[in-house]
């Protein structure tokens, strides 16, 4: 963290990347002669993120949350149907083709699969050569070789093996050529798409730590796709969680891992494996029920409203007692579960939770703690509770006088310690970096 | 494990190489020429290549000059007037061997070229476009397979039934070389757009459009190396189907016609004779069209081993 403090010093909060109400559909077309479009998936929708230099925004979700079509769109691959992305302050869309061309080497992606993400026949000096040929500007054709061997180093690779082939190599080993293809047109943002989630759980620490000794070296700003939560607890600064197309809670990693507010992020921390035996047999995990909706048919309202555990609660409560029904905003029956009849009908915004939290690293930008839920900060007692690691925020009356709790950085640093992944998944980790 | 044991498992067992950036294709070369039965089929291809180029070193007789009463004469050996025999006209079935390589063989690679060409691009642009390309691509393929071949040819051979095209050993087979491409070219196409679709949305694929790789390069240096393995496997035998189908186009009028000779034709009259007793009339242009088929087959595996790294 001490040093990770320092790049965000030096770097201030100058943005390098900003997502504004990005949106990506696909259209679903029918037919065999004339094509009709009967319908969008909505894989993105309106998504704002912003990532400033030198630090990591962990997204995380689960599959077909639209996080990997994110990815694709801020590296260019694909067209955002609505919305802006503005590296280093300019839109990407209003570019001419030379300046699109160009900004290709600001944004860089590593990918999830070591195996796919390298071409078997090029050797991996022509793999990671590669970008020099795509961008003869980049460095003089008589250098190249050497800047090949440069950068194998760096991440970590012997440079005589430039001849071998992808095959050759270990999964962890090829990722490293990924980041070394990625990093070769000397990118300021390298969007990684779980990259290491197809890796074996010792090599994962590996190249956890070559991204963040890189980061330290180079200031590269992380956008750290994933859905192993302690990875990105261990690596971002900042997390924003998503859930069909939309970011459902973002905010400092500190924030939203101790203080989760929406349902489906206390949802996903409560599945989180605790590596403590003694702590395994209490209860608290929520279970989520059935799968997400399809994004071709988004729910209506809030989008999480089919398989929120709170709006279920809220509404048990308020049938239960007439006098909560005005809180609730009444429940109303339906073909589905039983939820508050706002939940049904009304689109939760995004709005900042209580104080602004003085959540980032001393001298850090301030992250605000954001929330898309009705009931966000409407007090709520669980027959499950949500989180077992902070049984004293479930009895806490109202959200007013959470953040001074919130804000106590012992009370902070306790969890965020014991939920290290290089301390529960990785025992070599800490050898390698000392 | 660590990053130090990581580095040395990956130094370990291989010698650093020396000789820099070296490609596939380099590669390649320096594995394919090592191995015997790819010079073995090497040196049979040369063989028949050079005997459709200088016929006159093999032969000094005319196969047109046809003897009747030396018909049916059986193979004499090496030295005799008639070392493989004669067929039923009298004519020398050595000389008719050496002199129709040249068009069997000009024929095939002509064809299987061309159609190798159309196919590849056509099915490497449907793939990797799909919408509209794909959409004309592949019904264009459709329509060329429900045109019977021998109907095409019909219509071909009387739209340039006046047209002279000369005499040259080329332009006898412009004509079947132009039917036989037309519709030889949609196995590829097909082959080539299933794989495309495969290889075009790997992660490497991905990358390189991430990095700002321009289209042609995408295709040409990321997909389609990773897609062309099916046709590497057609190619040899679409290669005897060429030099068979060529026999029948002969029948019809179209390219080589008697007296000329080809393998097609000689392989087509001999088959009448063989139960007749006289299998050497077949059994010569047929034991030199699968030659030359198996030989390209060697090649072809060879070639395509040789090409993919994970193989070596």
């Amino acid at each position: 963290m001490a040093e990770r403090a320092v790049v965000t010093r030096t770097g201030g909060d100058d943005v390098v990347l900003e997502v504004r109400d990005l949106a990506k559909s696909y259209p679903v077309r029918r037919g065999v002669l004339l094509k009709r479009t009967v319908g969008e998936v909505q894989a993105v929708d309106g998504v704002s993120l912003t990532l400033r230099r030198g630090r990591t925004l962990g997204l995380v979700g689960e599959s077909g949350s639209g996080k990997s079509t994110l990815a694709r769109v801020l590296v260019g691959i694909e067209k955002p149907t609505r919305g802006q992305v503005l590296v280093g302050g300019q839109d990407v869309s209003t570019m001419s083709r030379a300046e699109r061309r160009h900004l290709r080497r600001t944004v860089q992606m590593v990918f999830q699969d070591p195996y796919t993400s390298l071409n078997p026949r090029m050797s991996v000096g022509e793999i990671v050569g590669e970008p020099f040929r795509i961008h003869p500007d980049a460095v003089p054709a008589r250098g190249r070789r050497a800047a090949v061997a440069e950068l194998l180093e760096l991440v970590g690779l012997d440079p005589d093996h430039a001849n071998r082939y992808p095959h050759q190599f270990s999964g962890g080993q090829r990722q490293r050529i990924g980041v070394a293809r990625a990093l070769a047109v000397k990118p300021d943002v390298l969007v990684c798409d779980e990259p290491v989630s197809a890796l074996d759980v010792s090599v994962q620490g590996q190249v956890i730590n070559l991204l963040e000794d890189l980061q330290d070296e180079l200031g590269l700003s992380y956008l750290f796709i994933a859905h192993d939560l302690a990875v990105v607890q261990h690596i971002a600064d900042e997390v924003a969680v998503m859930y069909l197309g939309r970011v459902v809670e973002q905010g400092d990693d500190a924030a939203v891992y101790d203080d989760a507010r929406h349902p489906y992020t206390r949802a996903l921390l409560s599945a989180v494996p605790v590596p403590d035996p003694t702590a395994r047999d209490l209860p608290g995990e929520i279970v989520l029920e059935g799968d997400p909706p399809s994004p071709a048919d988004p729910p209506s309202g809030c989008r999480f409203h089919t398989r929120c555990w709170l709006a279920r609660q809220i509404a048990q409560q308020s049938l239960a007692g007439p006098g909560a029904g005005t809180e609730a905003g009444g429940a109303a029956e339906g073909d589905g579960p039983v939820v508050p009849e706002r939940c049904r009908t009304q689109d939760p915004v995004l709005v900042r939770l209580g104080a602004p939290a003085l959540v980032g690293a001393a001298g850090g930008p301030d992250v605000p703690h954001t929330v898309a839920c009705h009931f966000a900060t409407v007090p709520v007692v669980p027959q499950e509770p949500p989180d077992l690691r902070e049984p004293v925020d479930r009895s806490a009356p109202a959200d007013r006088q959470e953040p001074a709790d919130r804000q106590d950085p012992a009370d902070r640093q306790d969890p965020a310690d014991r939920q290290d992944p290089a301390d529960r998944q990785d025992p070599a980790d800490e050898s390698v970096r000392s | 494990m660590s990053d130090a044991t990581a580095a040395k498992e990956a130094t370990a067992g291989v010698v650093p190489d020396v000789a820099a950036s070296r490609t596939v294709v380099s590669d390649a070369w320096r594995t394919l020429r090592r191995r015997p039965d790819v010079v073995v089929a090497a040196l049979v291809i040369a063989f028949f290549a050079f005997m459709a180029a200088f016929p006159g070193v093999f032969t000094s007789t005319d196969p047109q000059s046809c003897i009747i009463g030396d018909s049916k004469i059986r193979p004499q050996g090496f030295g005799a007037p008639h070392p493989f025999g004669t067929d039923p006209h009298g004519c020398d079935v050595l000389a008719q061997l050496v002199h129709g390589s040249r068009p069997s063989l000009m024929l095939a690679f002509l064809v299987v070229a061309a159609s190798v060409v159309i196919g590849v691009t056509l099915g490497l642009l449907a793939g990797y476009y799909l919408r509209w390309v794909d959409a004309v691509v592949s019904r264009t393929v459709e329509v060329f397979l429900v045109v019977p071949l021998l109907l095409a040819a019909l219509l071909l051979l009387s739209l340039f039934r006046n047209v002279h095209v000369g005499s040259g050993s080329l332009d006898v087979i412009l004509l079947p070389a132009l039917v036989l491409t037309m519709f030889g070219w949609m196995g590829y196409a097909r082959y080539v757009r299933a794989s495309v679709l495969e290889a075009k949305n790997l992660d490497y694929v991905t990358a390189a459009k991430a990095l700002g790789a321009s289209d042609l390069r995408v295709m040409t240096r990321h997909v389609l190396p990773n897609a062309i393995g099916p046709v590497t496997a057609l190619v040899p035998t679409a290669i005897a189907g060429v030099i068979s189908a060529e026999a029948v186009l002969a029948f019809l009028g179209i390219g080589v016609r008697p007296p000329a000779i080809s393998w097609g034709i000689m392989i087509s009259n001999g088959s009448e004779w063989v139960t007749g007793g006289y299998a050497y009339l077949l059994l010569f242009p047929l034991g030199c069209l699968v030659l030359t088929v198996l030989a390209l087959v060697a090649l072809g595996d060879a070639l395509r081993d040789a090409l993919d790294p994970r193989l070596r």
